[in-house]
């Protein structure tokens, strides 16, 4: 089996969770990279050191520069005519373009795999995680968005691809690249962060959240993220957010603070492998999935914590 | 501007779902279901737009069992203004939801559908994607801000690294994120009113598309487990511990 893989890059290097999604991949068969973007010698070059990767097929265009569906899935489309699969990290970005090249070639996408069982039979999770459902396809070919956390990174060196240049597809006219704001930080990134420290509601506002939660993560040297809440009231970015619509984690240790447990919480990181809360509520339901519990104001707590550190 | 929201009838949040014994799903037999809460915040998103007066109609329509009528009249309720129900007992996969909508999409000719970017049951995070492609108009996916702009819709999107914006030219399919708007509760009168809206039943037949599955679901089964652990006594016993597991040392 052939299978196409979208590589996530922002035009100047691979990102990690394409390394995820070439590991998925290799499960089904021969792996080829699809770089597309706009100016992206060095992002090929490097697409062509990930190991177990055959070829890397490079589309360099304007047009492909902010990673737009309506430009990429016309492109994508007509690549699959040589291949079994197309398969992307289930990152928003690989999420954005995966249905859409789904629909094209007629063919029931399945989300975030989990496992591949057969050549066309995978698991996913349904209902936040709560239930694995094992599904098996019965289309000609295939479209995947893969976990990151479900699959181990491929090594980004060691192999040595061929590169060949496709022709690109232009630009669809429907939609244009208006501006991002992304956030800035010097801390490790949460979906491949060791060790990350969650703060929830409980922290009262941005400032109580910066200098209760900041501290402590720098002294775990952890990625910061934080509870629906304490995004919807402002306290942190919208890309802190883990659970069911946020980021999925699995890093060794999650320190969950102020945190309750809702089960869309939990959907985004009961995989870690050790998880920490503290919470002044003993039957919050966090201590439910919690490996080590600490029943305390987190105002006292915490400060405590970071200062015996 | 008339603006067609479809919606889905779901689990309800609030509800643990429970793995049926026999492995074939998740168990909805007498347990509340609502509609899924994205496509809430979509219903509302499309009835601030008629109040600002970017949109004139809004069309409802779910596909689904016969009981999706209570979740048509709850957005109607919530101020839609006339409502499509498919009715189907299969298993509807967004392809063929997809599908359906095109169909629908075609025959009302909206300026924007917005959809819920997933429904909380199956998480597939797919429908308007595909919608978007078979009638080959611009997705702009997880709104968190949607601004109607002459012929062009700007949206600011959810995306892993913090937020984007692109401009879509009209027609055009929006999906929406958590943090777009909270929908609005309906009020008594306003649920009474809804009870006299138009609610019209087709069948997918009807739009001449066929619904088979391409999924087949060989098992469900409960994720591992993680057993609770132990209460710790003190902030020492947890500087303990994570010294132990090698952080923070
Ligand atoms: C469709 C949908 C999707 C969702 N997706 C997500 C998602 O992706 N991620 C997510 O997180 N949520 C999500 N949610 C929201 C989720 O249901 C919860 O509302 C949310 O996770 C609650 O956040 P919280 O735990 O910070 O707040 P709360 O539930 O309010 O919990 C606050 C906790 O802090 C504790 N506390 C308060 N004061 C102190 C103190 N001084 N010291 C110690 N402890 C204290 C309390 O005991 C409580 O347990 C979603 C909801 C819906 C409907």
């Amino acid at each position: 089996m052939s299978i196409l893989v979208w590589a996530e890059h922002d035009n100047a290097a691979l990102k990690d969770a394409t390394l995820g999604a070439v590991t998925a991949a290799g499960k089904l068969g021969e792996v080829h990279l699809l770089v597309a973007g706009s100016g992206v010698d060095g992002v090929a070059a490097q697409a062509a050191q990930v190991a177990g990767v055959a070829k890397v097929l490079v589309a360099d265009d304007a047009a492909y520069g902010a990673a737009l569906p309506e430009n990429l899935a016309p492109l994508i489309v007509g690549l699959m005519s040589s291949y079994d699969a197309f398969l992307t990290p289930a990152t928003t970005t690989g999420k954005n373009i995966a249905p859409r090249v789904a629909a094209l070639l007629d063919v029931a996408q399945i989300s975030d795999i989990l496992s591949v069982e057969g050549p066309k039979t995978f698991t996913r999770p349904i209902y936040a995680g709560n239930a694995i459902a094992t599904v098996e396809s019965s289309d000609a070919k295939l479209v995947i968005t893969a976990r990151g956390t479900a699959f181990a990174k491929a090594e980004a060196t060691g192999g040595s691809a061929a590169v060949e240049a496709v022709a690109t597809t232009g630009d669809a006219g429907l939609s244009s690249f208006v501006g991002a704001e992304l956030a800035k930080s010097e801390r490790p990134e949460l979906t491949s962060a060791k060790v990350i420290v969650s703060g929830g509601r409980a922290l009262k506002d941005a400032e109580t959240f910066a200098a209760t939660i900041l501290p402590l993560a720098d002294k775990l040297g952890a990625a910061v993220g934080a509870s629906r809440a304490a995004v919807d009231a402002g306290y942190v970015p919208n890309d802190y957010q883990v659970g069911q619509t946020g980021k999925i984690v699995a890093p060794e240790v999650y320190v969950a603070v102020g945190i309750s447990g809702a089960i869309q919480h939990l959907a985004g990181m009961k995989d870690s492998k050790t998880i920490i809360a503290i919470n002044k509520d003993e039957d919050a339901p966090i201590f439910q999935v919690a490996d080590f519990g600490l029943v305390a104001d987190l105002f006292s707590a915490v400060p405590e914590l970071t200062g015996k550190l | 501007m008339k603006i067609v929201v479809p919606v889905k009838r779901v689990l309800d949040y609030n509800v643990k779902p429970r793995v049926k014994a026999d492995g074939t799903g998740v168990d909805l037999a007498n347990v509340k279901m609502s509609m899924n809460p994205f496509d809430e915040i979509a219903v509302e998103e499309a009835i601030r737009l008629k109040e600002k007066g970017a949109a004139s109609e809004i069309v409802v329509v779910s596909v689904g069992p016969q009981k999706a009528q209570e979740t048509l009249r709850t957005a109607l309720a919530m101020g839609a203004d006339r409502a499509i129900l498919v009715q189907t007992d299969d298993v509807v996969e967004p392809l063929a939801v997809a599908k359906l909508l095109k169909a629908i999409v075609e025959a009302e000719t909206p300026g924007l559908v917005l959809l819920g970017k997933q429904a909380i049951d199956d998480d597939s995070n797919q429908t308007g994607q595909m919608l978007a492609a078979l009638t080959g108009r611009p997705q702009g996916t997880f709104a968190s801000k949607v601004e109607v702009d002459g012929d062009f819709v700007n949206v600011t999107r959810e995306v892993d690294g913090g937020l984007e914006t692109v401009r879509l030219a009209l027609p055009a399919i929006v999906t929406t994120d958590l943090r777009l708007n909270e929908p609005r509760y309906a009020s008594l009168p306003n649920i009474m009113k809804a009870k006299s809206k138009k609610l019209e039943t087709k069948s997918p037949a009807d739009y001449g598309v066929d619904i088979t599955p391409r999924l087949t679901v060989l098992k469900v089964t409960e994720p591992a487990q993680r057993s609770a652990g132990v209460k710790l006594a003190d902030v020492d016993a947890l500087v303990g511990k994570l010294k132990e597991l090698g952080v923070g040392a």
